[in-house]
C-alpha cells in the first residue's frame, strides 16, 4: 500500500470511526489537516469561536449517543475550546477533540501559538494525548474513540504536533484495541442484582432515582419497564430528564435544588432508594446528612467513583445501566413470588401520601396579568411541539424553567450543561443537534444574559441553515444570580443588570436570522407559532417578568425538606 | 490512618502528573511518593502513602484505578507487608562526638558513605520508625542535611509461596 500523509490518515481514521460532521476552526498548526478534511467527505462545519465548535460537538453527541468531533488549532485555539472540554466532562459526553500543536522540534521553547494542551486539560479529560512518534497516530486516534465512547464515557483530547500530521506514512490496518489498563465494568454481579431485587420486594415506600447514565447507556426502556412492572414512582436529575416520560403517571417530575416539591419529600420519606446512573451530586441532595436518611440504597453506576463518594449506599452495583435493569427485570420475570398486584397494594399507601404533597404543592407560577410569565413560555413550547422538540439551554433561571415546565417525553432531547453549568452552552449545543437532526425542532431556552456568550454562533447556524430557534427569556438581569442576592444578599443586584443589552430582534435580522417579540402575555403563542413556522433561524425575544423566581429552592446547604415554595 | 498504596501503572509520558494532579485536584494528601521502572519494560511501580478515613482511602483507590494508564492500585497496608525508606543524613562529627555518631550509626545498621573534618554523611535504609527513631537520636548531636527517599513497600509472601 502507497503513502500518506498524516492528516490523510487523520480523515481515513475518522472516516473509519463513522464520524460525518465535524466541528471547527483553523490556523496554522491545522493547516494541513483541515486541506486533508476539505478534501473528504465530511460536513465541516467552521464556527465563529472554538468554544462554539465543542459545544456543537457536544450538542450532536447528546441527541445522538455518538462521539462528537471538533478540530481547533493550537495556543488559542485550543485553550478557547477548554471550557467545552469541561463541560462534556462533567456530563460525561464522548468528544474526541483535536487540536494541533506546533512542530516537535519546537515543543517546549515558548514557541508562536504553542501551549501545553495536554497540561491543560489533563484534569477535565478522560484522557489525552500528545502524539510523539508517527506510528503511533493512527492506533492513538482509534484508541481515543474508544475510551470517548465506553464505560463512563467522555471527552478525549489528541495533540497533533504540525510536522508528523505533514509527514508521509503507511495506513496502519484495523485491529481491535487491546489495553490491559482501561477495562470498564459492564456486567453486574449476578449476586448483587438477586439482592436488590429482592429488597426492592420488601419495600413500602420506594424511589427511583435517575441520573443522566440511563440515557448516556440508552436505557429509558428498560428503565420504564423495570419502573411500570414494580409499580414505583420516578424522579429524575437534571440530566436525567427524558429517560422516563414526564408527563406519565409514575413521574415525580425533577428532584434537588429546584426540583418538584413531591420528589424532594418523596426521597426523604422514601424507605428504599433505587440510584441508577446519578451521582449524588450536591444540587441533587442538597445537605447529606439530611439525605435520604430512612431509606436503604441501591446505586447502580459504571463508574465505581462515584459509588459512596457522596452517600454510602447498601448495595452498589458497578454496571452499565442498561445491562444491568435488564438483569432486574429478567430476574423478576423468573420470580414466582413476585407479582405486580401485589407490589401495588403494598405500595397503596405511599402513591396516596405522594398524591397528597403533589396537591398540596404542585409544580405552579402566579399569573400576573398581561406580564410575560417565564413559566408560561415554556408550558406554551411544550403544548405546540407536543413535548417532541430538541430543547437546549443556556445556564440560570432560563434552564431551570426549562426542566421544570417542558415534559420531555423521549430521552436525548433535552441538553443543557448540568454539572459545570455552562452560560453560552445552548446556541452552539443547538446547532450541533440539528446538524445531526436537520428535520427535527430544536429550541435553545436562553436567558439575556447567557446568550451574549455564544451570540457570534447565529453566523454559524445561518451559514449552515440550521433553522435553530432561541427563545430568549429576557429578565434584563442574570436572574439567577440575581435570585440569590434577593433571598441571601438583601436585594443588593451587585453585577447583576447590564445596562447595555442589544436589541435581539435588530441582532437577529443583522445576522440574517429572523427576530420576534413578545412583550405581553397574548403575544406569546403567535410568536411561537409563528417561530415555529419558518425555515430560518429564529431569535425570539420574550420580555418576561423582571423578578421572577425559579421555585421551590432548597437553599444551598439545607435539607431537601426545607424548600422554599411559590 | 496512613496507607500505603501500590500503584502498577504503564509508563507514558505524563503519567506521574496524572497520579499527583488527582491528589491535588481532589484535596487528597501524599506523605511521600516514590515511583520507578519493574522488570516488564513499559511498566512503573508508584508507592504513595496517603492519610485519610476510610472513605476517603476508598476514594482514592477508586480514582486511582480509573486514570486510564493504571493497571493496578493495592493497598498495601490491608495485609501483612515489608516497606524500608532510606535516607542520607549529613550529621555533625567533631572530635567529641565522632565516636559516638558511629556507634550510633552501627547499632542501626548504618553505612558512612562521606566524611569530612566535620561530618560523616550515613546512609540507613529502615520502616518508617527506624529511620524516626535514628533521626530523634541523631537530631540533639545536630543534622545539617536530610534527604530521604520516601517508602517503597511490598506485601509479605503468603505461607505457601
Ligand atoms: C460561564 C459562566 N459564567 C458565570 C456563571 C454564573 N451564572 C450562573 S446563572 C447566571 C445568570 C445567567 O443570566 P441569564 O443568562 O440572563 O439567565 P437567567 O438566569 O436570567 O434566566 C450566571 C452569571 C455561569 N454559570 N457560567
Ligand atoms: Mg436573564
Amino acid at each position: 500500500m502507497g503513502k500518506i500523509t498524516g492528516s490523510q490518515a487523520i480523515v481515513r481514521c475518522l472516516e473509519e470511526e463513522g464520524v460525518k460532521i465535524i466541528f471547527g476552526y483553523p490556523g496554522g498548526a491545522v493547516l494541513d489537516l483541515f486541506d486533508a478534511i476539505d478534501q473528504s467527505d465530511f460536513v465541516n462545519v467552521l464556527v465563529r469561536h472554538e468554544q462554539g465548535a465543542v459545544h456543537a460537538a457536544d450538542g450532536l453527541a447528546r441527541v445522538t449517543g455518538e462521539v462528537g468531533v471538533a478540530i481547533l488549532t493550537s495556543g488559542p485555539g485550543a485553550t478557547n475550546g477548554v471550557t467545552g472540554i469541561a463541560t462534556a466532562y462533567m456530563d460525561s459526553i464522548p468528544l474526541v477533540v483535536l487540536t494541533g500543536q506546533v512542530p516537535r522540534p519546537l515543543i517546549g521553547n515558548d514557541a508562536f501559538q504553542e501551549v501545553d494542551i495536554v497540561g491543560i486539560t489533563r484534569p477535565c479529560t478522560k484522557h489525552n494525548y500528545l502524539v510523539s512518534e508517527l506510528d503511533d497516530l493512527v492506533p492513538v486516534i482509534r484508541e481515543a474513540f474508544h475510551i470517548a465512547r465506553s464505560g463512563r464515557p467522555g471527552p478525549v483530547l489528541v495533540d497533533l504536533p504540525k510536522d508528523l500530521v505533514a509527514s508521509m506514512l503507511t495506513y496502519p490496518e484495523k485491529k481491535p484495541i487491546e489495553m490491559v489498563s482501561y477495562q470498564p465494568t459492564y456486567q453486574p454481579h449476578s449476586r448483587q442484582i438477586a439482592k436488590a431485587c429482592k429488597l426492592i420486594m420488601k419495600a413500602k415506600r420506594p424511589v427511583l432515582y435517575v441520573g443522566g447514565g440511563v440515557i448516556l447507556s440508552d436505557a429509558d426502556k428498560e428503565l420504564t419497564e423495570l419502573a411500570r412492572k414494580l409499580d414505583i414512582p420516578v424522579t429524575m436529575t437534571l440530566m436525567g430528564l427524558g429517560a422516563f416520560p414526564g408527563n406519565h403517571e409514575l413521574s415525580m417530575g425533577m428532584l434537588g435544588m429546584h426540583g418538584t416539591y413531591t420528589a424532594n419529600m418523596a426521597v426523604s420519606e422514601c424507605d428504599l432508594l433505587i440510584s441508577v446512573g446519578a451521582r449524588f451530586d450536591d444540587r441533587v441532595t442538597g445537605k447529606l446528612d439530611d439525605f435520604a436518611t430512612k431509606a436503604k440504597i441501591i446505586h447502580i453506576d459504571i463508574d465505581p467513583t462515584s459509588i459512596s463518594k457522596n452517600v454510602k449506599v447498601d448495595i452498589p452495583i458497578v454496571a452499565d445501566c442498561k445491562i444491568a435493569l435488564t438483569a432486574m427485570n429478567s430476574w423478576f420475570d423468573a420470580e414466582s413470588d413476585f407479582s405486580l398486584k401485589e407490589e401495588a397494594a403494598r405500595h397503596a399507601p405511599w402513591f396516596k401520601l405522594i398524591r397528597e404533597w403533589t396537591e398540596k404543592h404542585p409544580l405552579s407560577y402566579e399569573e400576573a396579568g398581561d406580564i410575560i410569565k417565564p413559566q408560561y413560555v415554556i408550558e406554551q413550547f411544550d403544548r405546540l411541539t407536543g413535548g417532541n422538540a430538541i430543547i437546549t439551554t443556556e445556564v440560570g433561571q432560563n434552564q431551570m424553567w426549562a426542566a421544570q415546565f417542558y415534559k420531555f417525553n423521549q430521552p436525548r432531547h433535552f441538553v443543557t450543561s448540568g454539572g459545570l453549568g455552562t452560560m453560552g452552552f445552548g446556541l452552539p449545543a443547538a446547532i450541533g443537534a440539528q446538524m445531526a437532526f436537520p428535520d427535527k425542532t430544536v429550541i435553545d431556552i436562553a436567558g439575556d444574559g447567557s446568550i451574549q456568550m455564544n451570540i457570534q454562533e447565529l453566523a454559524t447556524a445561518k451559514q449552515y441553515n440550521c433553522p435553530v430557534k432561541i427563545a430568549i427569556l429576557n429578565n434584563s438581569y442574570l436572574g439567577m444570580v440575581r435570585q440569590w442576592q434577593e433571598l441571601f444578599y438583601d436585594k443588593r443586584y451587585a453585577s447583576t443588570t447590564m445596562d447595555v443589552v442589544p436589541d435581539f430582534v435588530d441582532l437577529a435580522k443583522a445576522f440574517g436570522a429572523v427576530g420576534l417579540r413578545a412583550t405581553t402575555k397574548d403575544e406569546v403563542i403567535p410568536v411561537i407559532k409563528e417561530a415555529l413556522a419558518t425555515d430560518n433561524v429564529v431569535v425570539m425575544d420574550f420580555k418576561i417578568e423582571k423578578e421572577e423566581g425559579v421555585y421551590p429552592m432548597v437553599p444551598a446547604g439545607k435539607a431537601n425538606t426545607e424548600m422554599l415554595l411559590v | 490512618m496512613k496507607h500505603t498504596i501500590s500503584v502498577l501503572l504503564q509508563n507514558k509520558p505524563g503519567v506521574l502528573s496524572r497520579v499527583t494532579g488527582l491528589f491535588s485536584g481532589r484535596g487528597f494528601n501524599i506523605e511521600s511518593l516514590c515511583v520507578a521502572e519493574t522488570l516488564e519494560t513499559g511498566t512503573s511501580c508508584l508507592t504513595v502513602v496517603s492519610k485519610g478515613d476510610d472513605a476517603i482511602i476508598e476514594q482514592i483507590m477508586k480514582q486511582l484505578h480509573k486514570l486510564i494508564d493504571v493497571i493496578k492500585v493495592t493497598d498495601i497496608t490491608e495485609q501483612e507487608y515489608v516497606e524500608r525508606e532510606m535516607v542520607l543524613i549529613r550529621v555533625k562529627a567533631e572530635s567529641h562526638t565522632r565516636a559516638e555518631v558511629l556507634r550510633i550509626i552501627d547499632i542501626f545498621r548504618g553505612k558512612v558513605v562521606d566524611v569530612s573534618a566535620k561530618s560523616y554523611a550515613i546512609e540507613l535504609t529502615g520502616s518508617a520508625s527506624k529511620i524516626k527513631a535514628v533521626i530523634d537520636i541523631l537530631r540533639p548531636i545536630g543534622i545539617k542535611e536530610i534527604v530521604r527517599t520516601g517508602i517503597i513497600a511490598m506485601p509479605r509472601a503468603s505461607k505457601n509461596k
